[in-house]
């Protein structure tokens, strides 16, 4: 059996992120991933915002790195084909006491070393977003946070890993752990085992559980559940920006903001639940999102649903991040990271490396040609390959025969329909499939040489 | 404008039609846009009978019916763009355009039904393509969601796939189809209709395992057909800045399907979401001779004015054969239609169905001063 020097567990946009970086070190890294795909937990789920993290916890970890992760993210994602879109984001009060509270959040922003907040009064509110609801009473312009797609942002990450020479290997769930003298054996369910001389923990929700098996504790992860309603594009108009309600310890509220798809999105909910797989919406939860987006943009109520999603935080009882590096063990761990993981997953990868080096895996010579791959864009503002005279097949989100057959046999291939969703935009519009989903299967039946009833999901 | 172009959008019952239609009547030009490789819509993968009666005198399969329509187009010498999207009105030149993108249902999302996302959940539409084009195995036991014609539909569909179908279930007090249809479908096969709940949660994390009732009932499959509940698909009609009847989300037109935008004509489902495609093809017959006028006097309505409803009401359009409307639960009483005040036409005392077409023909109505070019039409119920 081959040893590597490094097993990162877990392929969301963490361990994809790390899983690149340590590749780039010059390092031997297998990625290993408990489901069928790369970034299919919680990392498809959030909300899609490149934060500049003005309203962190200054000091924190997580203030740190998301400020390092912002300007990192927002310079690779071009060249790797990640659309990211500048709208800018406006937190809306509305009463008297959240706008009394604004003057100390825009404080806050400077100590996190970003001063360009602007507290502006209600009626600029209004001037500046026409549709807000009723009963604003003040405001605060962050003019640099950024929607991004969450989607490509981990797929194109192991895209990049798995070009340059790590070893992807999905529907791997870690069974076992056993740490020996020199190399650490993982033993996946269905009995498979790679040999590594280090571990670093990206396991997102299961990443306590891996940090008990790695012989460690002081941390439990406490999923929360974020419900997250997208809209047509036919409500794209509606807004400007990205509109934030004042954030509270909990969490950052309720937000309406643009997709770079060109959708309006509405949420997230934050439930503290137990279940690790419970991603499943709720009519609670639901309404509770259209009571906000009611008050918030009222006349998004009027809108058609495109989608409705939920996601799973990997919340802990620490309000920071769980980073740490254990010699004894030749491990690092990457956890309790929630939903600013998105913008801070390159800085976060930066850390694996420095903390590897802690751990004592020595520096190895970095890859001389790398390779970055550049994923097809899904965003709005840039064109689409339908647009250069593709056979359109779904319609709704106007994607092409020739996206569906390369997602399902890239680099990083798409295993479900769910893969070609997040690839392609496939299946992802308003139609949810009314019209194209038979041919999209057939498609990908096609391409992938692997029967139709298997992407059906009948078999 | 010796040569006029008409350029309709959606190859379709209604845009075939139209086509056919306007190149019997002498236009040079007729150009149709499909987005789909094959023209003929909807009725393509509906592989049952049902289809012809109101427009071709004889009752047919979807295929069929699909297949007749096409070959009709290309004998009448209709220039048939398949694989054509149309991404604005602003891209077509032509002298008229016809609109006739047609109808979809709201998918699960769109309806707000909490629970898993798993494997499973379809429309009747991609059921029908799976099974019809496709020839795919779906599940082994079903729950369809509605209990209107496109639901039993869906049944027939599934039996012919070789899956059971557990329920049909509908928020309504019954089901809003044909006695005949019902049975030869749903109550052949001892299907129970459950009328009176709607699905509260789907339960499943990877396939469907379950649907969980409003009543609290909780019914194992491992497929779910959510059916009916109608949008148009009215993207293009509505970035063009149509104006857009509420509730049914269809783009204003008058009796003579012309829309508030000069040259822009709508029909079919978009216009009535939704009815069957022998009426949709009756609307593209009938719109022929407000594009023939306009292109022959360049007349134009100043202002075209919705029908304006009250609950139960749920909306009324124009249509090809008067006034079409819909209510939107089982209610008893006179429907009534008034025109500045005067009552024009009323029905008996009866009760109306949801989700079922509602017809006020034109030569029912009282007026000598049809069709009616202003706001004052209205269309209520009297308990």
């Amino acid at each position: 059996m081959d040893t590597f020097d490094v097993g990162v567990v877990g392929a969301g946009v963490v361990g994809a992120a790390a899983a690149r970086e340590l590749t780039r070190a010059g390092w031997r890294v297998v990625l290993l991933e408990a489901k069928v795909d790369v970034g299919a937990g919680t990392s498809k789920a959030n909300t899609a915002i490149l934060h500049t993290g003005f309203d962190a916890a200054p000091g924190s970890v997580e203030s740190r790195l998301v400020a390092r992760g912002y300007r990192l993210l927002r310079e690779y994602a071009p060249t790797a084909g990640i659309s990211v879109e500048t709208t800018g984001a406006l937190l809306v009060a509305w009463d008297d006491e959240q706008a009394a509270s604004l003057p100390a959040l825009a404080e806050k922003a400077a100590a996190n070393d970003y001063p360009l907040v602007e507290v502006v009064d209600g009626d600029t509110v209004r001037d500046l977003e026409p549709h807000v609801g009723p009963g604003v009473t003040g405001g605060m312009l962050v003019p640099d946070e950024h929607i991004i797609d969450p989607w490509s942002t981990p797929i194109a990450f192991a895209t990049d890993a798995v070009a340059n020479g790590c070893t992807l290997l999905t529907d791997f769930r870690v069974a076992g752990v056993e740490i020996g003298d020199d190399t650490t054996l993982l033993t996946a369910d269905d009995g498979r085992m790679i040999r590594t001389r280090f571990v670093v923990n990206a396991a997102g929700l299961h990443g306590d559980e891996l940090h008990r098996r790695m012989g460690f504790d002081g941390f439990t992860i406490r999923p929360r559940r974020g419900e997250l309603i997208v809209f047509d594009k036919l409500a794209r108009p509606l807004l400007q920006r990205t509109l934030l309600p004042v954030p509270t310890s909990h969490t950052k509220g309720v937000l309406v903001a643009p997709t770079v798809f060109g959708n309006v999105m509405l949420g997230p909910t934050a439930d503290d639940i137990d279940d690790k797989a419970a991603t499943g919406s709720t009519r609670t939860g639901l309404d509770a999102l259209l009571a906000k987006g009611r008050r918030i943009v009222p006349a998004l109520l009027d809108e058609e649903v495109t989608a409705v999603y939920a996601g799973l935080r990997a919340a802990t009882e620490h309000s920071d991040y769980q980073l740490s590096a254990h010699p004894s063990a030749r491990y690092v761990c990457l956890g309790g990271i929630r939903s600013t993981g998105l913008t801070s997953s390159m800085a976060l990868a930066e850390e694996a490396v420095t903390l590897l080096t802690t751990a004592g895996l020595e520096a190895a010579a970095p890859v001389a040609e790398w390779r970055t791959i550049r994923l097809t864009s899904l965003g709005e503002a840039v064109p689409r390959p339908y647009q250069l005279g593709g056979q359109i097949v779904c319609h709704c989100e106007r994607v092409t025969k020739d996206e569906i057959t390369a997602a399902v046999s890239a680099p990083v291939p798409a295993r479900d329909l769910d893969g070609v969703r997040r690839r392609t935009r496939a299946l992802a519009g308003r139609c949810q499939g009314f019209y194209c989903s038979a041919e999209v299967c057939a498609l990908a039946a096609a391409g992938s040489g692997r029967p139709m009833q298997t992407w059906m999901g009948v078999e | 404008m010796s040569h006029p172009e008409v350029i309709i959008v959606g190859g379709g019952p209604a845009g075939l039609s139209a086509a056919i239609e306007l190149r019997k009547r002498g236009v040079e030009r007729v150009t149709v846009m499909e987005r789909e490789q094959h023209a003929g819509g909807i009725p393509r993968h509906t592989a049952h009978l049902g289809y012809g009666m109101r427009d071709m005198k004889r009752m047919m399969t979807g295929p069929k019916y699909a297949a007749r329509l096409v070959k009709a187009a290309a004998h009448e010498g209709v220039s048939l763009r398949t694989g054509s999207t149309v991404f604005s009105l602003d891209d077509v030149h032509a002298d008229a355009i016809v609109l006739a993108t047609g109808v979809r249902e709201r998918p699960r999302s769109a309806r707000l039904v909490p629970g898993d996302r798993p494997a499973g959940v379809y429309t009747t539409g991609s059921l029908q393509q799976f099974v019809s084009l496709h020839h795919q195995r779906v599940g082994n036991r079903a729950v369809v969601v509605g209990a209107e014609h496109v639901s039993f539909s869906a049944v027939l569909t599934l039996a012919h796939a070789g899956c059971q179908v557990a329920a049909m279930v509908t928020p309504v007090a019954c089901h809003q189809s044909y006695k005949l249809l019902a049975f030869s479908t749903a109550g052949r096969r001892r299907v129970p209709v459950r009328t009176g709940v709607d699905v509260a949660e789907i339960i499943g994390r990877s396939r469907v395992e379950a649907v969980v009732l409003t009543d609290g009932t909780r019914i194992e499959c491992d497929t779910i057909v959510f059916t009916g509940n109608w949008i148009p698909d009215h993207e293009l009609a509505r970035s063009a800045g149509l104006p857009m009847l509420p509730v049914a989300k269809a783009p204003i037109v008058d009796a003579g399907l012309h829309t508030e935008r000069r040259g822009v004509f709508a029909i079919g489902n978009l216009v009535h979401p939704a009815e069957t495609a022998d009426v949709c093809a009756l609307d593209g017959r009938h719109v022929a001779s407000s594009v023939l006028d306009f292109l022959t006097t360049g007349r134009w309505p100043e202002r075209i004015w919705p029908i304006t409803v009250d609950d139960p009401v749920s909306w009324a359009t124009f249509d090809s054969r008067g006034i079409t409307l819909r209510v939107q639960d089982v209610v008893t009483g006179q429907l009534r239609l008034t025109h500045s005040g005067e009552i024009q036409w009323i029905s008996p005392e009866r009760t109306w169905m949801p989700n079922r077409s509602i017809t006020i023909r034109h030569d029912e109505m009282k007026t000598t001063a049809r069709p009616f070019t202003d706001h004052r039409i209205h269309v209520d119920l009297i308990r």
